[in-house]
């Protein structure tokens, strides 16, 4: 069995004309909590769904488990992904079901479970995540951070090896992150389940992180333990792990000197 | 003037591009065994989105249309004195052309605009994403219940609109205008033939359903995912389907009168 | 009730209307019924000039409609047109004498063929009533505007 559950290989993918990766070299160990961070913009949501298959790559290889998954046919690609679990950022719930039926729509659609297991397995989920009383609302009724854990227990329901999160702490309250960041660590330990985070929350993803990639302008930057790149001296690995303003990636977008265009009446 | 015509050439292979890709759509949506006791729910639940609730649209545009043929039609039959074939008049040009012509029109408006506009939300909402990302098939499970759900529909609601018209027509000539009831229904028997008449428009009925069922789907499914996308969906749904629906009419009709 | 019942419910309901729809059509609109409960016995009559009568045009005693026209030939010898019509088995015309006339509906209407019956004739009683491939011998051609009034000329030029 491979170490690492996901590796990608100088991935190349453009987007209406737009580069947005150039050479994308990660390796996702198995069982560990990896990071991919970088500025708004530089491609990290598009980087899950290339991993997913949503996408498909310019050129460069994704590899799954071993096999690469933009060559497996539909139905092996079906099969691959019953053993991932992608949390969009928005929860993308089912809005015409139920918090219960959306838990339950993996199960019933993949297993032949009876209805009093899955009732069983979907409370189960629901608790994990803090929920179990909720199972009777609509998605309409919940807040924001209720949503996104449905949208958890959800991903979770069919135990998946991998797991990856799309900015899961992106406007969120301090009291739900913090919720949050005790679930994804708790279900990594407890279920030892590969976990990739994209996200630009410095504070929160290093803190549960094992290892975090940075990535701007279509590249890796820099990568290492949360600890060694919060110690890099790189001027662009600073400015993104301590948020300053200005630096390597430029405050002011181009444009032309500041008096002449003033005075340009 | 050169970059016209090359715009004009870009336009022309983007449309047939978009053909084409619906064509695959359909191919991709169709070319499945059908389980239908799993999916059987979710057509019961579109059957009631799509039929049920278009029923009031339906039964009253029927109505109106009705009396309104009734009424033209007996104006202009009087002066001939025969004012008694009023029922022919009404049943042919209902059965053969107007029921299922403006019932597919309804549908295109009313269920065609409301399904893009549901499939283009779960589109910007990621739904799909996330129903593709479960290993679960959104074109087997959301798009095909929706397609057998139109295609029972529609043949349904322009029965209904037929039959509404008719009696439509009926109340105002009988009733209002006079014409005798006993001729008004045996000549309506003696000139309408099941299979010219009725069986044509039920097959029309069927295929104006596929159509524009074909054309709401794709619409929905291949929109820009935001609010823009989803209303410039929408609208494209309802121009297109009616236009379809319009230039099937003419192909049909034109088959069905050469005897088929 | 709940809201799923309501739904399909609500679905049969509407399943039912179109059936019902599609019943009324084939029974009230296209005159079906008559087609499919009648159980008759084929006739024929030759005509010189059957005008505009068409299949499916009505067959009439006295009036009211007893049959259907079912197939209008031409006939290869003597040139005449032979019209089969189809007889509700229940009614009964008497064989010897009757005769078979193509009339018009109104002044502007489609062709119709009225059977006018002969005598009850104690003679034949062996064969009173027509009967499957009788032929009508007494037949009366359809009259035709253009003769008419090529008569009417005629007489007024005398």
């Amino acid at each position: 069995m491979p170490s690492n559950l996901v590796e990608i290989t100088d991935l190349r993918f453009s987007h209406d004309k737009r580069v947005i990766f150039n050479g994308v070299n990660i390796a996702v160990q198995r069982g560990k909590i990896t990071a991919i961070m970088g500025p708004s913009g530089s491609g990290k949501t598009t980087l899950l769904r290339l991993i997913g298959a949503l996408l498909t790559p310019d050129s460069g290889e994704i590899l799954v488990n071993g096999s690469n998954i933009h060559q497996l046919s539909r139905s092996a690609l079906y099969q691959a992904r019953r053993k991932m679990g992608l949390l969009f950022q928005s929860g993308a719930l089912f809005t015409h079901l139920s918090v219960f039926d959306n838990v339950a729509f993996p199960l019933r659609e993949h297993t032949r479970l009876n209805e009093a297991m899955l009732r069983d397995i979907v409370l189960m989920k629901l608790e994990a995540v803090g929920l179990r009383g909720a199972a009777s609302l609509m998605p309409s009724e919940l807040s924001g951070g209720m949503a996104r854990r449905v949208a958890l227990a959800r991903t979770i329901v069919l135990d998946p090896e991998l797991m990856m999160y799309d900015e899961p702490f992106t406007g969120q309250d301090p009291i739900s992150m913090g919720v949050l960041v005790r679930l994804i660590k708790r279900l990594n330990e407890l279920l030892q389940t590969t976990t990739i985070i994209v996200s630009h929350d410095v504070n929160e993803t290093c803190s549960i992180a094992d290892y975090v990639y940075l990535i701007a302008a279509g590249r890796v930057i820099g990568e290492g333990e949360p600890q060694a790149l919060q110690q890099s001296t790189d001027p662009l690995i600073r400015q993104f792990i301590y948020g300053e303003a200005d630096g390597v990636v430029p405050f002011h977008y181009p444009a032309r000197p500041y008096a002449e265009e003033l005075l340009d009446a | 003037m050169l970059e016209l015509i090359s715009r004009l050439g870009q336009r022309g292979l983007d449309g047939a591009q978009s053909i084409g890709s619906s064509g695959l759509f359909l191919l991709r949506v169709l070319a499945r065994r059908p389980d239908l006791p799993r999916l059987w729910p979710a057509i019961r639940a579109q059957l009631y989105f799509i039929g049920v609730l278009s029923c009031l649209i339906i039964v009253v545009s029927g109505l109106f249309i009705g009396m309104v043929v009734g009424l033209q039609g007996y104006n202009t039959l009087e002066k001939f004195g025969a004012g008694s074939q009023l029922g022919q008049l009404l049943a042919l040009s209902i059965a053969r052309e107007l029921g299922p012509v403006i019932s597919a029109l309804l549908f295109a408006g009313r269920a065609g605009s409301a399904l893009t506009a549901e499939i283009g939300l779960m589109k910007a909402t990621e739904q799909l994403a996330s129903m593709d990302m479960m290993g679960i098939d959104p074109l087997g499970r959301i798009i095909y219940p929706r397609f057998l759900a139109g295609l029972i529909a529609l043949p349904v609601l322009s029965l209904i609109f037929t039959v509404v018209a008719i009696y439509g027509g009926y109340f105002i000539g009988v009733q209002w205008l006079g014409v005798d009831s006993g001729s008004f229904w045996s000549n309506m028997q003696a000139a309408v033939n099941f299979r010219l008449d009725v069986a044509s428009g039920i097959i029309k009925s069927v295929v104006f359903a596929f159509v524009a069922i074909w054309i709401a789907m794709f619409q929905g499914f291949t929109c820009i995912p935001t609010a823009q996308g989803i209303s410039q969906a929408t609208t494209r749904t309802v121009v297109y389907s009616s236009l379809a629906v319009l230039g099937f009419d003419f192909l049909l009709t034109a088959m069905m009168i050469g005897g088929w | 009730m709940n809201k799923q019942r309501y739904v399909d419910i609500s679905v049969g309901l509407f399943m039912l209307l179109g059936l019902l729809a599609l019943l009324v059509m084939v029974m009230k609109v296209s005159g079906m019924a008559d087609l499919i409960s009648i159980k008759g016995y084929q006739v024929s009559a030759d005509f010189t000039d059957i005008g505009g009568l068409k299949v499916r045009a009505p067959v009439t005693v006295a009036g009211v409609k007893i049959g259907e026209v079912t197939r209008i030939e031409l006939q290869p010898g003597a040139l005449n047109a032979k019209v089969t019509m189809k007889l509700r088995n229940d009614k009964r015309i008497p064989y010897e004498d009757s005769s078979a006339r193509i009339l018009t509906e109104g002044l502007l209407g489609s062709n119709y063929i009225s059977i006018v019956p002969g005598f009850e004739d104690e003679e034949s009683k062996d064969h009173p009533y027509l009967r499957s491939g009788d032929v009508i011998a007494k037949t009366q051609e359809a009259i035709i505007l253009e003769n008419l009034i090529g008569q009417l000329l005629f007489n007024i030029k005398k």
